[in-house]
């Protein structure tokens, strides 16, 4: 299809990407991998006066490890975050979010800024991050800001960044020697979520000692599923874990669409969420 | 018949494709590659409503924006706003409405077409439609089949009186003869809408060839020879001045068995303008406008005795024909009513279909269209009647199915099955299936109450290809014949062209031809182009569909081929100084009995064709021969399909565990090809059954028409295919070939659902319905589950 014709703007810096949008006004775009954008300007949801590229800012890209926590460029593709050896190895459950994503096309050209920032009810990292208390790293005219990610997530497609603002970077707290799984329920293997479930889970002397649960596509925005981390400290069999789990239903109000009513959500969030924390915990 | 030597050297060989190369490296003359100078192109702005009146439509702003060229909607568009054929009348009685390229005053389905923008550039014209002005007055929606029958319904056309487009019967036994019966059982299926999602969106090109009064279009089409004389009936283009080209045609499924209104508005504005127009779809386009497939309510009722002796089958159906009737709309569900009784004898079978008009998109040809149908619930029914007799599954098909020695055998529904080894294909499939190892597993699931459980779903399927012959179907009320054509021509150079009337769209018939084609004049098979879906080049033809490509064609072809032979023979002869008869020909090569000096090759003959300096008396010169067939019958290919079926109880998800398929598809020309068919047709037909349903909601608005939410499988859905054969050669045409395009998508829906049930039926399940997704499944079980 053939998209409202806008302008273009690629940005070399991240000073030169906020200088468009400030110019491109309030119906500018930022565009990280396309992946999400393009398809909507193509359906004409969307006209942008202008479209500011970010594909090509140096200082978007790269993974550092900061020693207790691992520091993601926004403009970092999903490819690279996956096969990122320190990614592989402290975060583990964003490693498998990520490689689920989308379709290996799609992985080389998205970017994990891109995503989160984008902030799909569906998208698989949103929950990771929120489980995982990552940081992140926003870049306006009067300077940078850093957001938790309980507060970045707002609603379907709306974050903490501003208009006016750039995602620079997310930053991940290491979780050197916790297992890590992401359950991904869907239809067909390039679909997204119907439900996913993030868990990272600290094991002592056969219990579970600590756990981090986030749930995708469950409302509006990821869900972190405190209760169920609690009831699971002390967990060492699936029995505990599954009767731990019935807590992942707890507060939620989800919606129903063509895959999944409100009851079989709330079903598949207990089921799935237990078999996550059971695959991280290697509880079988 | 003549004393052809057949090398067998090509015929039966599994060689790689040749058109793959070009494909693969994108060489390929897509429609919508073609640019011509001069070329303005069309954009459609459609209802997005299912049905209401067109109050007020104003195409002028339209004309105010940059590099648009012209406009129209139905009243400017006037007396070429030619309307849709339907080729297909199935009754004297059948309703049918009023079908213009662009809607008149009520548009009908949301994707109606409703007005047309002509600009310089496709970017142009798309931004054009919305300055385009127009009123809807919505009126009341008919989505559901069985509520547009019953009295009162709002009327789809108010005009026609009703929404039924009409009512078939066939047989008429069934309930004298059900008496004789011990068990009954009665079900109803949903065989739900699908939509062909080809790769390639739908694309047209018309233009006046400005030397002459010749019109060319290019269309992405499978049919262009029936296109060519429909779109001179309908627009008035002499059938002389129009050219139609299918150039590379990136799929088709019987989505492109059409000729659809974006057809008739390029060639209709092309003549009009002057000058090139050109037509490409969007995918959001294609969803709601291309014709779907399937959507049918069957009811069927199936009768034994306590012995599991089939006494007949009773079939009520209700097909969905959307808002118009397209090309052969009306005529699927019959391609279907021939099949119903599938492998198995019987000795009463009444049918019945209504056809129903909803504000919905057209339907017509799916791959299989209709068989596939009918192939889902005879397969589903002789399951539940297996469940409900107490018997094993394959014990009860192998009671009641046609033996080997009884054929050829004439079915209750009246068709003359020529050939068929059921016992052969299903010994083989249950073989590499390992299935009594698999109910071995079943069994202990079961009893461990293991939250995966296991099923196998059975479907011992026939089909019917090559549509044919002609008589037969003049007796249906289909308007075309079955035949097919071939010309074979051998150039002074010694290269071959071989000139078919089918019309492929992936099947690799440039491949396939040339092996049929080199089996028999000797000539390599890189030597031998298939000249194709041009009707310029290839004029007589009757396209690619029902698998008829080479039940039918590659008859067409062989003959002309044999006769090419006996023509060069004469000329070898006389050349050679010897009888025809003294002649051997062996690798494309004449030679004299006993002498192997006194030779002369086919090019050789040919360049002495072309010339015509020492022919014989009275023959020709140049070297070719035709050849055009009407088929003796249809052809009956058929097969043993096993899906082991994993069902995670707790979710409602399933995954097929393994996949056995026996095709017996008579003689293969390629069995690479023929193994590549079946692996997509399996995989088309586990589609329906766990991924594909296009839905509408009670307003006839489409749910999920996009690729996001209308889900097709991809390779990491589908396990690895375990695929073999059994050869029965077909006894009703020369080459002994049956077809394979549709065999795959037609066995395999009921497999799936049959072992998804056979998985759970222990919970009280005795129905899925498709597409069988998580939550389907999981709301099924806990349904049986609560009913206990």
């Amino acid at each position: 299809m053939i998209p409202v014709a806008f302008d273009y703007k690629k940005a070399s810096s991240v000073e030169d990407a906020l200088a468009a949008l400030a110019e491109g006004g309030e119906d500018a775009k930022l565009m990280g991998g396309g992946q999400s954008l393009v398809p909507v300007l193509r359906l004409r949801l969307n006209a942008p006066s202008v479209v500011v590229d970010c594909s090509s800012i140096p200082e978007l890209k790269g993974i550092k490890d900061e020693g207790g926590k691992i520091l993601i460029g926004a403009g970092t593709t999903h490819h690279a975050v996956m096969n990122d050896p320190a990614v592989k190895s402290s975060l583990k459950v964003l490693a498998d979010a990520t490689a689920s994503v989308a379709d290996p096309q799609i992985r080389h050209r998205g970017t994990l800024g891109g995503a989160l920032a984008h902030s799909d009810p569906r998208a698989d990292q949103p929950p990771v991050a929120l489980a995982l208390d990552a940081e992140f790293t926003i870049a306006g005219t009067t300077g940078q800001r850093t957001v938790a990610a309980a507060d970045f997530f707002q609603g379907p497609f709306e974050t903490a960044v501003g208009p006016d603002e750039i995602l620079v970077s997310i930053a991940f707290p290491k979780l050197d020697g916790w297992g890590g799984h992401y359950e991904k329920f869907n239809r067909a293997a390039q679909a997204w979520s119907i439900i996913g479930v993030a868990a990272a889970v600290r094991m002592e002397g056969g219990k579970i000692a600590e756990a981090r649960i986030g749930l995708t596509n469950v409302g509006g925005t990821p869900h972190r599923a405190s209760a169920v981390e609690q009831a699971l400290v002390g967990a060492s069999s699936i029995a505990e874990v599954e009767a731990a789990s019935m807590h992942a239903s707890d507060n939620l109000s989800p919606f129903a669409d063509e895959d999944a009513d409100v009851d079989y959500r709330l079903h598949l969030a207990r089921v799935l969420t237990a078999r996550s924390v059971a695959r991280a915990a290697g509880i079988s | 018949m003549t004393d052809v030597v057949d090398t067998g050297t090509a015929l039966g060989r599994p060689i790689k494709r040749k058109e793959d190369a070009r494909l693969l490296h994108g060489q390929t003359n897509w429609t919508d590659n073609i640019q011509l100078p001069g070329t303005v192109h069309m954009a459609i702005l459609r209802s997005p409503l299912a049905h209401a009146k067109i109050t007020h439509l104003d195409v002028s702003g339209a004309l105010e924006m940059p590099n648009v060229v012209a406009a129209f909607g139905a009243a400017e568009l006037g007396e070429l706003n030619s309307s849709v054929p339907c080729v297909w009348p199935v009754t004297d009685d059948m309703v049918a409405p009023d079908f213009p390229a662009l809607a008149k005053d009520t548009v009908h389905h949301v994707g109606d077409c409703v007005a047309v923008v002509l600009a310089t550039d496709a970017a142009s014209a798309a931004d054009a439609l919305e300055a385009m002005s127009v009123d809807y007055e919505p009126l009341q929606a008919v989505v559901n089949m069985e509520s547009a029958i019953s009295p009162g319904s709002t009327l789809v056309h108010e005009d026609k009186g009703t929404n039924t487009c009409y009512v078939y019967n066939l047989g008429g036994g069934y309930d004298e003869k059900v008496k004789e019966a011990d068990v009954v059982v009665k079900r109803r299926f949903i065989n739900q809408r699908l939509i062909p999602a080809f790769m390639e969106p739908r694309s047209v090109v018309a233009a006046p060839m400005g030397m002459s009064d010749e019109i060319t279009m290019w269309t992405s089409t499978q049919i262009p020879h029936i296109l060519r004389l429909l779109i001179a009936l309908v627009t008035g283009i002499p059938e002389n001045n129009l050219r139609v080209i299918a150039p590379d045609v990136g799929g088709g499924f019987g989505g492109k068995l059409q000729i659809y209104r974006e057809e008739i508005l390029v060639a209709q504005l092309a003549r009009k303008l002057g000058r090139p127009v050109k037509w490409t779809e969007t995918r959001s386009e294609d969803m709601v406008a291309t014709h779907h497939g399937r959507d049918q309510i069957q009811d069927i009722e199936i009768a034994a005795k306590s012995d599991g002796t089939l006494v007949g089958l009773k079939v009520d159906l209700k097909a969905n024909m959307g808002a118009y009737l397209q090309i052969i709309t009306p005529g699927i569900p019959l391609l279907g009513m021939f099949m119903y009784p599938g492998i198995y004898k019987m000795d009463a079978y009444d049918f019945q279909c209504t056809g129903v008009f909803t504000n919905t998109t057209p339907t017509d040809a799916y791959r299989g269209a209709g068989r596939p149908e009918s192939t889902y619930a005879i397969e589903r029914i002789m399951d539940e009647l297996a469940a409900e007799l107490g018997m094993e599954p394959m014990e009860l098909r192998r009671k009641n199915w046609i033996k080997h020695e009884e054929f050829p055998y004439t079915t209750i529904a009246g068709l003359t099955y020529d050939t068929g080894n059921y016992e052969l294909a299903t010994a083989r499939a249950l073989e590499l299936f390992d299935y009594e190892g698999m109910r071995a597993e079943q069994k202990s699931r079961r009893d461990s109450g293991d939250r995966v459980q296991l099923g196998i779903g059975i479907s011992t399927f026939t089909e019917m290809c090559g549509l044919a012959p002609s008589r037969t179907l003049g007796a249906l009320k289909y308007v075309a014949g079955g035949w097919e054509h071939c010309t074979v021509r051998v150039l002074p150079t010694g290269k071959v062209e071989v000139i078919t009337g089918t019309s492929p769209h992936g099947q690799g018939h440039e491949t396939a031809w040339s092996q049929i084609a080199s089996s028999i004049l000797g000539i390599p098979v890189e030597d031998i182009e298939v000249v194709h879906s041009d009707t310029g080049r290839a004029p007589y033809g009757m396209d690619t569909y029902g698998s008829r490509s080479l039940a039918v064609g590659g008859q067409a072809i062989k003959a002309a081929s044999e006769r090419l032979v006996d023509k060069a023979r004469v000329i070898a002869a006389h050349q050679l100084e010897c009888s025809p008869e003294d002649l051997e020909y062996v690798d494309g090569v004449f030679q004299v009995k006993g002498d192997r000096e006194k030779a002369q090759p086919l090019g050789a003959v040919a360049f002495e064709a072309f010339t015509a300096h020492n022919l014989p008396d009275g023959v020709e010169p140049t070297l070719s021969a035709e050849a055009t067939i009407d088929p003796q019958d249809f052809s009956f290919p058929h097969g043993t399909h096993l899906a082991a079926m994993e069902v995670d109880t707790e979710t409602g998800k399933v995954t097929v565990r393994k996949y056995v398929c026996v095709d017996d598809v008579g003689v293969q020309v390629n069995p690479m090809i023929v193994e590549g068919q079946v692996h997509g047709g399996v995989a088309q037909g586990i589609a329906q059954a766990l991924y594909e349903g296009a839905n509408y909601d009670e307003d006839g608005q489409p749910q999920n028409a996009n690729l996001s939410t209308y889900l097709i499988p991809s390779a990491p859905d589908l396990p690895s295919f375990i695929t073999d054969t059994t050869c029965t050669p077909s006894t009703t045409n020369p080459l002994g070939t049956k077809g394979v395009g549709e065999a795959g998508a037609i066995a395999s829906t009921p497999a799936i659902i049959n072992g998804i049930v056979d998985a759970i039926r222990h919970l009280g399940v005795n129905d899925v319905l498709m597409p069988a997704t998580p939550m389907t499944v999981w709301k099924t079980i806990q349904a049986a589950q609560g009913g206990k």
